[in-house]
């Protein structure tokens, strides 16, 4: 996983609550044994006009140009701006995996779900969370001027508008260390490995029938 | 200090580390595998040079991708058409095989839904965690397990560590109190209460289920609420330990025998809340108040009664809920305040790991028997969870009910609930689906999914349109059978 740094990106606004993980990535797609190249089928429903197919050359295939990320002012963009409860929905990581394959390395929405939360950070997509109201001002932002970016600032927990506005968000102490410094967390639980198995040992002599397998 | 949740005291018992930021190493009793979610997570393994920590708490089982044609069937993994489906199957094979890791495979008569197959075989236990790289793994919950979902990278962690990085979630209860109606069933109880506490209403939240309604509800029901916690916005659902969970698991394969059945079953018997626990947020419905529900909408907060209407999203107070609701709409073909009873359907579902189970079948069946699929329904399909389910339904004659009623009788597999093979939608159809999800394109491109229960989705085959199913003549059969 790359180290997560501080820089200035152009921000993507997706104006709709409840953003599904199907959304973000259609089923077809997870048929894939790969980890890499799902970016061109991003929020394929939304972003072209016909039935994507995985497997498929995209760049002939007819795009929706009312879709936000179609649209040129928007080309490069590295932060998305969604509203309340992005990523629900399955457990596919095939969602950030496809977002951080397009580019996005951020998302900022009043709210996320569960799982989406855990795997965004896995993948070293940092998720924002603000609320309602500074979510509200971003949306008016973004509409009013084109380019608009916005300076992410993850070891400060802050999020600073071209206007100069600070604002400010919480995020966990590990995931945040982990995104820094680009770790893999296997690695640091397999440093706990002596705890693991005093665990094991004690846990099976406790309930050994959760240890059993079929005669 | 007060009692501790059901959720409190199965996160004490696999707590391997609590680190000081927050976060916890929590140990893992079992991992089901399937095709879709697991081959990046192999693949990080052998890259990393590491192996599975424990090979005895996995089990595999190919769903997603499977086909559930008879004749494709019959061919094994080469009855699968789409090349690519059929590499995602054969790699599951191929990492169970390289690994040594328990797999039924697509032929296997125990092959079926991951979260059908681990409690028929009893690998399913309370006081287990249980993980999955699949969002309903919070059906195990049923059984007073700590399951959920989990992305491929942690599926990854779970085979390389036997643990994994957790965050305690805060607890919720969801009691539901009283008599449910005839023809109301756990799938309606679980629509009512996401409609009640939205899609959003239980992230962060271990949800327990409780009260009079849920305690009556068999093994079968009470997967199916759990199943939908993550609708809710929980990634974990979650009900107490009694008889009939007890009752449901002698003598399953992997269920414990002899004096370790008496020693698990002690043990089980305290895995409830305790009388003095609290929990951070309690919602209480009554039972008598819920009705066949039936989702009109793109999320499954979108739901209504069958005596209801599509609601006017003018009427909506919130401006984003304004939006979501005339999208919908759009998506969804329909118009404000329409009848759920004047809504025509295409096509209809009863499967998924939601209601594939014996159960379900059999409720879907008393209202087939006798009947006639409508002529404007083109396709009306019956998908075992698992080649046990559809074995036993067989062995009761449910089978010839379905295909006598011209529905079809398909072989076991998660099917038209996400579409990953052929069953799907085509654009613009609407599906009485006994599923999970209606959100866009999740049946197929451009498909209009409406969610529930069994009964009622046979109902709606028949009919061709929704009806109540409390009103349907089969009413009297279900009536005798009960009575």
């Amino acid at each position: 996983m790359k180290k997560f740094t501080r820089f200035e990106g152009v921000v993507a606004p997706l104006d709709r609550a409840n953003v599904d993980t199907d959304l973000i990535i259609p089923k077809q797609f997870l048929k894939s044994i790969k980890r890499t190249g799902f970016g061109v089928n991003l929020f394929d429903e939304l972003r072209y006009l016909d039935e994507g197919q995985p497997g498929q050359d995209c760049s002939n295939r007819p795009l929706n140009p009312d879709f936000v990320l179609n649209q040129p002012r928007f080309k490069g963009t590295e932060v998305l701006l969604a509203r309340r409860n992005f990523g629900c929905g399955s457990s596919r990581e095939h969602a950030p995996w496809a977002l951080e394959d397009f580019g996005f390395k951020v998302v900022i929405a009043p709210s996320f779900a569960d799982i989406f939360y855990n795997n965004a950070f896995k993948n070293g997509i940092l998720l924002i969370t603000l609320s309602e109201e500074e979510v509200d001002r971003l949306f008016a932002g973004v509409d009013a001027n084109e380019g608009y970016q916005l300076d992410i600032d993850l070891e400060n927990q802050r999020v600073i508008t071209p206007g100069g506005e600070i604002l400010e968000f919480e995020v966990d102490a590990f995931r945040k260390h982990c995104l820094l410094n680009g770790l893999d967390d296997i690695g640091i639980t397999l440093q706990d490995e002596d705890a693991i198995r005093a665990f094991e040992e004690k846990h099976k002599d406790a309930r050994p029938w959760l240890f059993r397998q079929p005669a | 200090m007060s009692g501790q949740t059901l959720y409190d005291k199965l996160w004490n018992q696999h707590l391997v580390k609590q680190r000081d930021d927050g976060t916890a190493l929590i140990y893992i009793d079992r991992q089901l595998l399937h095709e879709v979610t697991s081959p990046q997570a192999f693949e990080g393994l052998r890259l990393a040079k590491r192996k599975p920590w424990r090979l005895d708490a996995n089990l595999a089982t190919p769903d997603h991708n499977v086909p559930t044609t008879l004749k494709e069937r019959a061919e094994g993994n080469s009855g699968i058409k789409d090349p690519v489906s059929l590499i995602q199957v054969q790699t599951l094979d191929d990492n169970c095989v390289e690994y040594g890791i328990e797999e039924f495979k697509i032929n296997d008569p125990r092959q079926g839904i991951v979260h059908v197959v681990g409690p028929e075989q009893g690998a399913t236990l309370p006081g287990m965690t249980v993980v999955c790289g699949d969002s309903h793994t919070a059906t195990h919950g049923a059984f007073g397990a700590l399951a959920h979902g989990i992305g491929t990278s942690e599926v990854e962690h779970v085979l390389a560590t036997q643990c994994l990085l957790a965050q305690k979630m805060k607890n919720m209860q969801v009691r539901v109190e009283g008599e449910l109606g005839l023809g109301v069933t756990a799938k309606d109880v679980v629509l009512a209460i996401i409609g009640e506490i939205g899609t959003a209403g239980g992230t962060g939240y271990a949800i327990e289920f409780a009260g009079s309604a849920i305690a009556s509800l068999s093994m079968e029901g009470r997967m199916t609420v759990c199943n939908m916690a993550i609708e809710a916005g929980a990634r974990v659902g979650l009900i107490a330990v009694d008889d009939t969970t007890i009752d449901y698991l002698a003598e399953r394969p992997f269920a414990p025998t002899a004096e370790q059945w008496e020693a698990a079953v002690a043990d089980w018997r305290q895995l409830v809340s305790d009388d003095d626990a609290t929990f951070d947020k309690v919602v209480t419905l009554k039972a008598e108040d819920i009705e066949p529900q039936v989702s009109w909408g793109t999320s499954p907060e979108m739901v209504t009664g069958i005596s209801g209407q599509v609601p006017d999203p003018l009427a909506a107070l919130d401006e984003t809920v304004q939006r979501s609701h005339t999208r919908a709409l759009e998506y969804m073909g329909l118009h404000a305040n329409q009848k759920i009873t004047d809504i025509k359907l295409d096509k209809v579902f009863i499967g998924s790991c939601t209601n594939s189970r014996i159960e379900d079948l059999r409720e879907a069946a008393k209202v087939a028997q006798g009947n006639k699929v409508a002529d404007t329904i083109k396709l009306a399909m019956v998908v075992p969870g698992s080649g046990l389910v559809k074995r036993q339904a067989e062995a009761e004659g449910l089978d010839k009910i379905f295909i006598d009623a011209g529905f079809e009788w398909r072989e076991p597999g998660c099917s038209m609930c996400l579409a990953m093979n052929a069953d799907k939608l085509g654009a613009g159809e609407h599906c009485a689906s006994t599923s999970n999800r209606n959100f866009e394109g999740r049946q197929g491109y451009g498909g209009r999914t409406h969610l529930v229960s069994p009964a009622m989705a046979a109902a709606a085959a028949i009919a061709g349109h929704f009806v109540d199913v409390r009103s349907l003549s089969a009413n009297d059969a279900i009536h005798a059978q009960e009575a």
